[in-house]
């Protein structure tokens, strides 16, 4: 039988209440992010990059956009023969249906598929981070160290730590102890929910963990501390790049501005590690006489008559003359009127911005959110 | 609904007054209007009207054409049934040497053509650039009888005449049929210019390539539906859009630069259909703060740190600090050093231009820097 050395998992379900309306019609891991992408593009673009090819979404709130979203994988060259990727919703069975449970329950109630591949490892991903990652070089590092779990973490401030799962290690990276949102954290290595298990240790685990009626069915909850507990060998994976959990407006926002800084450790431009999405078939962006465009992206299929700084546009938006657009990201197909102006907001998709309408404030540090959040985020083509 | 129609695009067209640009491709895939091939526009035009299955009939040089053009994927090509279709001219290994004109390779797969499951075919090129949906001319040749339908264009003055000069005149009368064909000297305030898209029977087509072949004297498969004229009742069918031919260097610039202004942009774009092209997978285009860019077209993947005006600038491109770009074409994947300043300049793939360069050609003329070159 042919089999897979490792494939990934990506929990997907969740709703990412925080972000408020822009996830009332889509799954958070679907919402619109860095001028053209989706938040799971970084995931499956970094499982497309590390030369994974076999990848399970685990899906369940509001999935109709990330489900065409997803497709068959093209964008992700993971339209393959053996293996590629499936969306895994949850289902009924003899039994009766029932949601996932957990993060750890999902995976559980998908052990068929994993075992089709009879996979050495299985990767566990959340969809919702923004980052650049190598899993082959973590893989590595798994197999070199023999753990049956090698979790990523990313160095903290101490100071913000608390909000974070914290792993207490050796010098080594062997992990002794771990802390949900520890109140006094005894190291500043915060997991990125990135997980390498080898599969036995984990199909095992999750066995034991589906009948523990006091279980939350949870990675972080239970499924680790338990394998620490059963004297398991886990390791830590020291990430140094860029990682950013984008799951309230604000730190949507800030992500999304953390991109127009060209000397960030995330480039988007290095075409030795492309993320990869649905492309349009748009023309390209057209910039009028009478405009300013600075410190900004700007997708295709834009036509920008006024002017433009320090903001994020996606596909086909509208920017009359004398409109003022700074420190904003809008969404696709957005009209902005004459005159009018848009300071450190979100506009959602297919929304007017009347002549004259001024939008946000440029001396307030929320960021307002505006548009239709019914029918903004699934764009027909 | 055109699926009993198969489209051939015939890319036997003349080069010599676009050579330049020309030197490793065919007119068909020279990059135009910053993320296309000229291809792309009559391929999207079959596409968006429902032709399922498009032979392109190529010369030479299509080694650039089959890796823009692939299986067909973006154009929604990659069928199982009918789908895209390379036809390359053959080497006699005899004498190693390939025939003069395109007849030659219409007969070579006249059993491809022959044995197609379409009544109809729809021949065009790839050089004349339109946004046109080609049922309603399919329609009208059904319906009006007549035995081969040419598109043609009524042009009179202010439509930028000169971009014409060489091409085919239909001779029409009122009810639109085509009593001759011509050329253009460009002494003519108006006229009827043939778009080059032929539509007939398809057995019709077998006939004439055959027919040309067996007299022995024709070279090119436009002769040969021209010698055949007699024998047909032949109509015009009038198409109003956009066009540009892309066969001079002057007209290229010339057509580009027209997309500068706003109305002939969406004219194009937001024309019947969607155009399709190769997918790079480029983020969007990065404006730093240092630039400043003005009345141009600027594609995904662009890194612009410098000054634009007047210029459209093709994917990935990265024009540097301080940069000065007017009047000028910019291909795909060019870096333009610091300082440098470039006026009417068309720089194709992959140039690079190095800090403080000035480089400047002229409205008329505009200086060329070939594929790959480092100034």
């Amino acid at each position: 039988m042919k089999r897979k050395e490792m494939i990934a998992m990506i929990l997907a379900g969740g709703q990412g209440a925080r972000l408020k309306s822009l996830t009332t019609k889509v799954a958070k891991p679907a919402v619109p992010y860095g001028g053209k992408y989706r938040i799971i593009d970084f995931t499956l673009s970094n499982c497309a990059n590390s030369n994974i090819d076999t990848v399970g979404i685990l899906t369940q709130y509001q999935p109709l956009v990330l489900n065409s979203h997803v497709g068959i994988g093209i964008p992700w060259d993971l339209d393959r023969r053996y293996g590629g990727v499936r969306v895994l919703p949850p289902y009924t069975s003899a039994e009766g249906g029932k949601w996932y449970l957990g993060t750890a329950n999902a995976v559980y109630e998908n052990i068929n598929f994993i075992e089709m591949y009879n996979p050495e490892y299985v990767l566990v991903l959340s969809g919702d981070h923004i980052y650049k990652m190598d899993y082959s070089k973590m893989l590595k590092a798994h197999q070199d160290k023999n753990a049956d779990v090698t979790i990523s973490v990313i160095e903290v401030p101490l100071e913000e730590a608390s909000r974070f799962g914290i792993l207490n290690t050796h010098d080594d990276l062997k992990i002794y102890e771990f802390d949900e949102k520890p109140e006094n954290p005894k190291s500043n290595l915060a997991s990125m929910g990135v997980y390498i298990f080898s599969w036995k240790a984990l199909r095992e685990q999750l066995i034991k963990d589906n009948i523990d009626p006091t279980s939350d069915h949870d990675f972080g909850k239970n499924i680790i501390p338990n394998m620490l507990e059963s004297g398991m060998s886990l390791y830590g994976y020291i990430f140094d790049g860029y990682w950013k959990d984008v799951g309230t407006i604000k730190s949507f926002w800030d992500g999304n501005m953390d991109l127009l800084d060209r000397n960030n450790k995330f480039d988007l431009y290095d075409s030795n590690w492309r993320i990869y999405s649905e492309n349009e078939d748009l023309p390209p962006q057209y910039i009028g006489e009478e405009a300013t465009v600075e410190d900004a992206m700007v997708n295709e299929g834009c036509e920008i008559m006024g002017t433009v700084k320090h903001s994020i546009l996606f596909t086909e938006i509208i920017v009359e003359k004398d409109a003022e657009v700074v420190d904003s990201v809008i969404f696709p197909k957005v009209r902005i009127g004459k005159g009018a102006k848009v300071h450190r907001a979100i506009v959602m998709g297919d929304y007017e911005i009347k002549p004259g309408e001024i939008v946000g404030d440029p001396d307030s540090d929320d960021i307002v959110l505006v548009g239709n959040p019914d029918d903004s985020l699934f764009f027909e083509k | 609904m055109s699926k009993d129609v198969m489209g051939i695009i015939n890319l036997s067209e003349n080069e010599e007054k676009i050579k330049d640009l020309t030197l490793n491709r065919p007119i068909a895939a020279l990059p135009f209007a910053g993320r296309y091939r000229v291809i792309d526009f009559t391929l999207s035009n079959m596409v968006n009207s429902d032709i399922q299955k498009v032979a392109i009939f190529t010369k030479h040089k299509f080694r650039s054409l089959q890796d823009h053009l692939g299986p067909g994927k973006y154009w929604n090509l990659d069928r199982k049934r009918d789908g895209l279709y390379m036809l390359h001219p053959m080497v006699d290994y005899s004498t190693m040497v390939r025939k003069y004109g395109d007849l030659e390779n219409f007969k070579n797969n006249l059993g491809f053509i022959a044995h197609a499951k379409q009544e109809y075919v729809l021949i065009s090129r790839s050089y004349m650039i339109m946004n046109i949906d080609y049922s309603p001319a399919i329609e009208y040749h059904k319906e009006s009888g007549a035995d081969l339908t040419i598109i043609c264009k009524h042009i009179s003055n202010g439509q930028n005449m000169s971009q014409y000069i060489g091409l085919d005149l239909l001779d029409v009368d009122e009810n639109l049929n085509v009593n001759s064909i011509g050329l253009n000297f460009g002494s003519k305030e108006e006229y009827c210019l043939s778009m080059e898209s032929y539509i007939m029977k398809r057995d019709l087509l077998v006939e004439i390539i055959t027919e040309a072949y067996q007299s022995g004297n024709i070279s090119f498969l436009k002769e040969a539906v021209f010698s055949y004229m007699d024998k047909l009742k032949v109509n015009a069918f009038p198409y109003s859009g956009p066009s540009m031919c892309m066969n001079t260097i002057s007209n290229y610039y010339k057509s580009t630069l027209d997309l500068l202004d706003r109305r002939n942009f969406s004219q194009l774009f937001d024309g019947p259909g969607r155009i399709y092209t190769k997918i790079k997978d480029e983020p969007s285009a990065f404006y730093s703060p240092t630039s400043s860019v003005t009345n141009s077209i600027v594609a995904n993947g662009c890194i612009i740190e410098g000054t634009v005006e007047n210029s459209v600038i093709f994917r990935g491109v990265h024009i540097k600090k301080g940069a000065i770009v007017r009047n000028s074409i910019i291909m795909q994947d060019a870096k333009i050093g610091e300082t440098a300043h470039l006026n009417y300049v068309i720089a194709d793939k992959n140039v690079t231009i190095g800090n403080k360069k000035i480089l400047m050609g002229d409205g008329g003329i505009p200086f060329v820097i070939k594929k790959s070159q480092v100034i």
